[in-house]
């Protein structure tokens, strides 16, 4: 289908964008990377009056090292992410996870900040975002502030963004050294994830000193496993206290019922791909 | 809104409405009809394209997005009336039947082969990943894959059937990314 019409504006500078933004109120709609907006303006799920396209703002892409953590442009692609040495480097976890977006074409297309923005529950980068205590840093008509992923994420495809804010740059903790995985469930080629799990582990000496773990899609934002983190923490990396951990994940989520899976499904699949994920990351 | 877009090589300006997509810009403005719509869903990948070097599903985005960009073509590949290396293993091997998601495999094929080179089977079904077959079951698509890249790795024809990082724009130079 073809989206209803629009106004189309594409500023040069952020400052330039929420003024856009301000003056079109609660009717327009920012434009990243356009690989889940374009497909809902075409289906005609959503027709805002204004469309505020952020190509132009080449100072939102790309990678920087700024000492204890990486800066990436919201505007970054999940393929330049993807190839990305820094990333490569301290941010494993986002990178593999970044590997399970959705197919090459929307790689290219897609961008980091866009995924962050839309929220969608079953997207693939919140959890590790989430796992790597990532910071969204956000420009908005009062100025510069910075948001922590656990506050970031508000309820399907919800945020703490205004209408008239724009996210410029996620600041990303290094993990250097720290081993991770990406472990996601799903049926068919480039589907959405049923429940994913992000795990990142610093193993020292056999034993876990160190342990992040997110889940994907087991409620209405991206989950933290603080009882999985808990209990993995000074344990060794065995299988035994490696599952004795997984056996937490489903603990404090709140998972839908839908048609690819009810919420006792997705409670065990939690728990079994956390499994997977840490055995995976430790190489255990 | 005025966009001038470089298309197979030729330059085009236009006006179009900013709610054009870049498929049917393609399509009915230029009338290049070899990239095709299937599914209006942004899965098959039928309508892949390359946008400055890099596939992209011509139906998520706009054709203002290709502003003073560069848009390669299924219609664009063949030389002088010959098929492309992609072309032709897909012919040779029989990778086709309806033919209707052939023009966005193609393309795709080429990005991948464009990032791997010697492409193992399971490479080309993850490369292939946003593109759907109806028909064939995907052996012979596979197999047209890595046979094309057994043909275009270096040394093993003409260098302009050859795709290396340095043909390639950077995929940031790619508007609305």
């Amino acid at each position: 289908m073809i989206p209803a019409e629009f106004e189309y504006v594409a500023p040069t500078s952020v400052e330039e964008a929420v003024r856009a933004l301000t003056e079109a109120g609660e009717d327009a709609k920012v434009l990243a990377g356009g690989q889940s907006l374009i497909p809902v303006l075409r289906m005609r799920l959503a027709a805002p009056n204004v469309v505020v396209d952020l190509s132009n703002l080449s100072e939102l892409t790309g990678v920087r090292d700024d000492g204890d953590s990486l800066l990436i442009g919201a505007m970054t692609t999940h393929y330049e992410v993807q190839r990305d040495h820094l990333v490569h480097d301290h941010a494993r976890l986002l990178a593999l996870a970044t590997d399970e977006v959705a197919d090459p074409q929307v790689r290219h297309r897609g961008t980091f900040g866009g995924a962050l923005a839309h929220a969608d529950p079953a997207g693939d980068l919140p959890a590790p975002a989430l796992a790597m205590d990532a910071t969204m840093i956000i420009v908005g008509p009062g100025g510069r502030r910075e948001v922590p992923a656990a506050e970031f994420f508000v309820d399907y495809f919800t945020t703490v963004l205004e209408p008239n804010d724009v996210l410029v740059d996620i600041r990303v903790p290094k993990l250097t050294g720290w081993s991770a995985h990406y472990e996601k469930f799903n049926r068919v080629a480039q589907a959405w994830s049923i429940v994913a799990v992000a795990a990142a582990v610093r193993v020292s000496d056999g034993t876990i000193a160190e342990a992040r773990v997110a889940l994907t899609n087991m409620g209405p934002t991206p989950v933290r496993a603080h009882g999985v983190e808990e209990a993995l923490v000074g344990q060794p990396a065995t299988a035994e206290s490696i599952n004795a951990a997984a056996a937490r994940a489903a603990e404090g989520t709140n998972p839908t019922t839908d048609g690819n899976a009810d919420a006792e499904f997705r409670s065990h699949l939690a728990r079994v791909l956390t499994g997977r994920a840490i055995t995976a990351a430790v190489g255990a | 809104m005025r966009i001038t877009v470089n298309v197979d090589g030729v330059g085009y300006t236009d006006d179009v409405e900013p709610r054009t997509l870049l498929v049917h810009y393609l399509r009915e403005r230029l009338g290049k009809t070899g990239t095709v719509v299937g599914c209006d869903t942004s899965n098959c990948g039928a309508c892949t394209v390359h946008l400055d070097g890099h596939s992209v599903k011509s139906c998520s985005v706009f054709a203002v997005q290709a502003d003073r960009h560069e848009v390669t073509t299924i219609e664009g590949l063949a030389r002088d009336g010959k098929l492309h290396p992609v072309q032709r293993a897909f012919h040779e091997n029989h990778a086709l039947q309806c033919g209707f998601c052939t023009p966005g495999m193609i393309m795709q094929s080429l990005d991948l082969i464009a990032d791997h080179p010697d492409p193992d089977e399971e490479t080309v079904r993850k490369g292939l990943e946003g593109n759907l077959c109806r028909c064939t079951g995907y052996q012979n698509i596979v197999k047209a894959v890595r046979d094309a890249a057994h043909h275009m790795r270096p040394g093993a024809g003409p260098e302009a059937e050859q795709v290396t990082e340095e043909t390639r724009s950077p995929s940031h130079a790619g508007g609305g990314e």
